[in-house]
Order: structure tokens, then C-alpha cells, then sequence
């Protein structure tokens, strides 16, 4: 059975067609991409899996669960972690705080224990926090663990990111254009952590991204996404090659 | 000349610095011993030291209040200041350094509620002696705890949370209305409920249990603001919070059994300090053991960006509800001891004038913080007291002083800090054990 699979999905935004009969299927343990030039729907495919959006039409499962009409924060509890394009860091919090914050759906401890501050609360947060320090350690960012997450250099903050999304439990971790922004160094670094994350934790990774270095390293699948609609979808080197998606991203030959 | 200068200057700073170094080894239990002497030293000799200094009477708000009156007592007030509270606290202090710290030392293996035990009883047998010298500090003591609760309160949904909520005075009118109903129905004979239905020796023991009604009262209006604050934020839900204090405002002018525009009176008198106290310690303690707590650290993440948040599995909407519900029932409660304070209440005492001071108090002290919170609300309560002979130029001085405030530290004046009691009492000098 698939891990997560999507069923015709179509969205309008007011008259505008974002996505036209999208679908996907997600196997445990894989890594697909999804590609596409700018305005195509990507983020538009993520908000809607996620729930931040209600697809007009379609059927999203997670595990044979139906994810439609859910709230985002109870998907991201099933095991939906993501990260956005722009970097959602919370501008007070440190960097401890943002990964034990993303633990919130874990906590065991109700709201009075909270309020008089219990002996199990005590014992929860200590638990969160070796658990979120260990998270901090594999993403490389633990020695920044009290530190503002936003004045951290960008591509630690990336990684906080990612140790955050990681911290949900997520079975299926959608990352958001991953690399925007990064030098070749830090491209080369993020590679590796996403085959560490793939490895270690046995997530299926669903990414958008516009390099193809990266995304023909690290995707066994590819989809390409142009207005909304699917055009092709295969491996890396079926994809490299196939005219539709060259048209996309280029322009077509005009031959009289 | 100038290695004249170079050498003062360095002796200032080597004053300075001494100063710095010797008040950064006294624990806070030192302080609040050489408070506990100093109101001891007015207690005992406050009389007679006012008298030879040619004062009236013993200056009841540090001299603030008189001197504003008659600049002719600067001197004599600034002399019974340092012979009265500068003094006997530099030298308890100084003396009791070593043991001060020992103590602390000695209480920080303790669990912390034994150490806070002893600092806040401590604190509190100070406080009381020195409310007890004057009806005036005692009113105003009693009113500056209830503003730390308020201002705290609205912290957690201003500060914390990040929305502007403009209603608290309606939580506080809701927390006072409820807690009176409930005191002068049962037990007080007054001209509005009738005769007392109980008898009025339980008074005192259930109201705690009255206050607790306010606080829930104000928690059931706040559902008012916090449904329409799932798809509204900022200016809107501002307004819509202010909507919210004109409703609450108008409600109890027109209700004719809770008094209309006159109020009720003759509260029994059970807003004592030990009362107010109590709650409020109670209030700070949860306030801050809550904003500590992962749970509470939500707020702040729903504030700096809630689709992070709903992303990272945090139950925005469960958030806001309790986040509203809770920083109301603290204004109700802070409302419900007001009453009984003032014994009085009428709608005109919870319009935009009592908003106005909250908000003050808060970004004055600071957002997001709790110590911020006590610090805005003690220093504007205890500034608009004193400044009270100015009349009408209180209301140019208290802003003006804002603005300044905002200019320097948009955030207030202690902003996005941790308050962390067991740091705060332990002791600030080891000694090496024998």
C-alpha cells in the first residue's frame, strides 16, 4: 500500500485553475521530486496535501487515512513534516525552542500541568529536550541551541529547519525548495544531509526543487508540473530527455 | 589638568565599579533583609526622625507626594530617605553579606517552594510593617499588586501572543461585578440583594472561591474575542476587542439589579493584603510557570507565524481559546479583588482611561516578559500616585514618559526575557566548604 497517494486533486483559486487532476503515489522509503518552472503549482501541491488549502476536487490518503477536511496541525500529526521556501522560523524563539515547539503534538502533560508547573511536566520537557538536542546534533546545529534561530547564517537556519520538521515524527517529509539560496558548498552539505535523514530516519521525502544536480542525485522519480498539469513523470534521465519538459523550461524551436 | 582629570576619572569609574561588584554578591535575601530593616528603622523612629527633620508627618510615598507640594521639604525628605532607607539597608546588607549568602546557599539545596517560601514571607512581613505606618500606602499597595496581575494578564495576549487586545477593562468589569454579586448576596446586608444568606463569618473563606467565579465569568467572555480571532488578527480583532469592553460597558449601565450607571457599594472588606497578596503571587507563579512550559511557548510561536506553527502540529486554535480564556480569568480575578479593595464599583471605572493605563503599564514594562510586566506596573502605579498633586499635567508627564520609552526601547523597558525564580534567589558568593 502507498504511503501517501493522491487522487485527481484539482483546485481552483476563485476562476484560476491552480492544479488540474494531480496525483501521486508515495511509496514508503522513496524520494520524489517535483519539478517545474516558476507558477507552475508546486508550493500551490504542497499547501494542499498539507491542508493548508482544501483541494476543490480530489482525495488525499495518508496510511489509508483520508487527510481532506483536516486541520494542518492534526496532518502534521499523522506524520506530514515540511519545511517552507521562505524559512517559517519563529523570530524570538532559539533554536531549542523551535525544535522542542515542533514536538507540541508529543506532549503527554495536559494544560494544568502546565499552569502549576507538575512534577511530570518537569519530567516531560527534559525528555523533549535531550530529544531535541539529539535532533540538534544530527543536523549539525546543536552548539547553536540558544541562540536566536534567526541570526543563525542562512544555511544552519536551513537545518534548523529541517531538525524542526524532523521533530513532528513525520513519515513523509515534504521539503520546500530545500537549496534556494545556497552556495555549491552548502548544496554538496544539504545532499548529504538528505540521504542522512533518508537513511536514518526512514522518511519517504517528497521535494520541490529547481536544480537538477540535486534533484537528479537524490530522486529516484521525477514529476514535472506546468500549469498546474503533470507533463511527464519518470526517472531522472527519462525526464532529462523528454521534449516536453526541455519546451518547459526552455521554449520550443520555432522551425518555418 | 589633564592627568588631574584622567585620574578622577579613573578613581569614578573604579567607584563605580566597586559599587557594581559589591551589589552583584548580595543575594536577593539580602536585599529583602535590609528592606525588612529599614521599615523596622521607620517603624520604630519614623516619628521622631520626621520630626527633627521638620517634616509633617513620615513621607508616606518616599516623600514623592509631599515634595511635589511644598518644594520646601526636598531637603528634609532626601536627609529622612538616606537616614531611613539608604542607610540601614547599605549596612544590613553589607553586614550580613556572608550569612545573606550562606542562607541562600543553604536554601538552594532546598526544593524551590521552600525557598520561595521563606523570600516571599520575608518580602511580605516587610511589606505588611511597612503598609501598616499609613491607610494611604496600604491602598496604594494593594492597588499596584492588582495592576502587576492586570498587567500581566494582558501580557500573555498582548506580549505573549502577539494581539492587540483592547478589553480587558470588560474582564476586570466582569471579574468585579460577578465576585460583588456573589459577596453582597450572601454575605453582606446591603440595599440592593437584601440581607445576607449566610452567615457572615464565612465570608472570608469563601471568597476566594467568589474571586474564582469572576475569573471564570471573564474566562466565558472572552470566548466573545477568541472565536473571531481564529480568522482575524491585528487591527481587526482590535477592534473587535474594543467592540467587546463598549458591550461589557453599556451591558452593566443598563442592567438595573447590578446598579446601572451608580455601581455597587458596601463590598465586605475582604480584599486584605495577606488576600491580595497571596493571589497575586498565585498569579505569577502559574503566569509564569505556563509561558516557561513548551505549551506556553506556543503562543509565541503562533505570534511570530502561525502557518509555522499549524505546520509544526501546534493546535493554533486550542492556543488562542486558552490563551484568551486564561489572561482573562487572571483580569477577572485582578477585578474581583479591585472591588473589594475600593469596596465600589461603578461601569465608569472600566472604560478607555483604565485601558489606556494597562496598555501603558505593559509597553512600559516590557512585552513578553514577566519581570517586565511587574516592573511597568509598579513603576507607572506607583508614578501616577505620585504625581497626583500635578493634577491635570500627570496625564502630559506619564506619556510623555512613554513616548520616550518607545523611542529608546521599542519594546519596552525589559522585553523578551525569561523569569527564572530559582536564578533570581540564589546565592551570589561561594564559599568554599570546610
Amino acid at each position: 500500500m502507498a504511503l501517501l497517494r493522491v487522487d485527481n486533486m484539482t483546485h481552483y483559486f476563485g476562476g484560476l485553475r491552480a492544479v488540474h487532476n494531480y496525483s501521486l503515489i508515495l511509496e514508503p522509503g522513496h524520494i520524489v521530486g517535483l519539478i517545474g518552472p516558476n507558477g507552475a503549482g508546486k508550493t500551490t501541491i504542497f499547501n494542499l496535501i498539507s491542508g493548508i488549502h482544501t483541494p476543490t476536487e480530489g482525495n488525499i490518503e495518508l496510511e489509508g487515512h483520508n487527510l481532506i477536511g483536516h486541520h494542518p496541525h492534526e496532518i502534521a500529526s499523522m506524520g506530514l513534516g515540511r519545511t517552507f521556501q521562505n524559512l517559517l522560523l519563529w523570530r524570538h524563539m532559539t533554536v531549542l525552542e523551535h525544535v522542542k515547539m515542533a514536538c507540541y503534538s508529543q506532549l503527554e502533560y495536559g494544560i494544568w500541568g502546565a499552569f502549576f508547573g507538575s512534577r511530570f511536566c518537569h519530567q516531560e520537557e527534559k525528555r523533549l529536550t535531550a530529544k531535541a538536542m539529539h535532533l540538534l546534533e544530527t543536523f549539525d546545529v546543536a552548539h547553536f541551541s540558544s541562540q536566536l534561530a534567526v541570526s543563525l547564517p542562512y544555511g544552519a537556519q536551513r537545518r534548523v529547519e529541517m531538525a524542526r520538521a524532523m521533530a513532528t515524527n513525520p513519515k513523509v517529509l515534504f521539503l520546500d525548495e530545500p537549496t534556494a539560496g545556497m552556495t555549491p558548498d552548502e548544496l554538496n552539505r544539504m545532499i548529504s544531509i538528505i540521504r542522512k535523514i533518508h537513511e536514518e530516519f526512514d522518511v519517504a521525502i517528497f521535494l520541490i526543487e529547481h536544480r537538477l544536480k540535486f534533484v537528479m542525485e537524490l530522486c529516484e522519480r521525477i514529476q514535472t508540473l506546468v500549469f498546474g498539469e503533470v507533463i511527464a513523470e519518470g526517472s531522472p534521465e527519462e525526464t532529462q530527455n523528454n521534449p516536453h519538459v526541455i519546451e518547459a523550461y526552455l521554449g520550443s524551436e520555432d522551425i518555418h | 589638568m589633564d592627568i588631574q582629570d584622567h585620574t578622577s576619572q579613573l578613581h569614578k569609574k573604579g567607584f563605580r565599579a566597586r559599587l557594581q561588584g559589591f551589589v552583584a554578591t548580595v543575594p536577593l535575601i539580602g536585599w529583602f533583609l535590609g528592606f525588612l530593616g529599614a521599615v523596622l528603622v521607620e517603624y520604630l523612629l519614623g516619628d521622631l526622625i520626621s520630626y527633627y527633620l521638620y517634616l509633617p508627618k513620615i513621607p508616606v510615598l518616599f516623600g514623592l507626594l509631599s515634595v511635589l507640594k511644598k518644594p520646601l521639604l526636598i531637603p528634609g525628605t532626601i536627609a529622612y530617605l538616606i537616614l531611613v532607607y539608604g542607610l540601614p539597608i547599605l549596612i544590613i546588607v553589607k553586614t550580613l553579606q556572608k550569612q545573606a549568602n550562606k542562607l541562600a546557599g543553604f536554601l538552594d539545596k532546598r526544593p524551590v517552594s521552600v525557598a520561595a517560601f521563606v523570600h516571599l514571607g520575608l518580602f511580605y512581613g516587610a511589606l505588611h510593617l511597612w503598609a501598616d505606618m499609613s491607610d494611604y500606602r496600604l491602598l496604594v499597595l494593594k492597588l499596584t499588586m492588582i495592576a502587576v496581575m492586570l498587567t500581566l494578564s494582558i501580557n500573555v495576549i498582548n506580549g505573549y501572543m502577539g494581539e492587540f487586545s483592547c478589553s480587558h477593562p470588560g474582564f476586570m468589569a466582569l471579574g468585579a461585578y460577578t465576585a460583588s454579586t456573589i459577596t453582597l448576596l450572601f454575605f453582606a446586608n446591603d440595599k440592593q440583594f437584601g440581607d445576607a444568606l449566610l452567615p457572615e463569618t464565612f465570608g472570608l473563606y469563601f471568597f476566594p472561591l467568589a474571586l474564582i467565579a469572576g475569573g471564570i465569568a471573564a474566562a466565558i467572555g472572552a470566548l466573545v474575542i477568541a472565536i473571531p480571532s481564529f480568522r482575524t488578527r491585528g487591527d481587526y480583532l482590535a477592534i473587535i476587542s474594543l467592540a467587546f469592553l463598549f458591550i461589557v460597558k453599556s451591558l452593566i449601565e443598563n442592567l438595573e439589579f447590578l446598579g446601572g450607571p451608580r455601581g455597587m457599594s458596601s463590598q465586605p472588606h475582604y480584599s486584605t493584603l495577606p488576600m491580595v497578596f497571596t493571589v497575586m503571587v498565585l498569579c505569577i507563579w502559574i503566569i509564569n510557570n505556563f509561558v516557561r512550559s513548551t505549551m506556553g511557548k506556543a503562543l509565541n510561536a503562533v505570534r511570530d507565524n502561525e502557518l509555522a506553527a499549524e505546520a509544526m502540529t501546534v493546535n493554533t486554535r486550542k492556543t488562542k481559546i486558552i490563551t484568551f480564556m486564561f489572561g482573562a480569568f487572571w483580569a477577572g480575578v485582578a477585578g474581583g479583588l479591585f472591588a473589594h479593595v475600593l469596596r465600589y464599583v461603578n461601569p465608569g471605572s472600566f472604560g478607555i482611561q483604565r485601558l489606556a493605563e494597562i496598555l501603558a503599564m505593559v509597553y512600559f514594562g516590557g512585552l513578553n516578559s514577566v519581570t517586565g510586566s511587574i516592573v511597568g506596573a509598579v513603576s507607572i502605579n506607583i508614578l501616577s500616585e505620585a504625581l497626583r498633586p500635578l493634577e491635570i499635567y500627570k496625564w502630559i508627564i506619564i506619556p510623555l514618559l512613554l513616548i520616550l520609552v518607545m523611542l529608546f526601547r521599542p519594546t519596552g523597558l525589559i522585553a523578551f526575557t525569561e523569569f527564572k525564580p530559582k536564578e533570581l534567589m540564589k546565592p551570589r558568593q561561594q564559599f568554599v566548604e570546610e
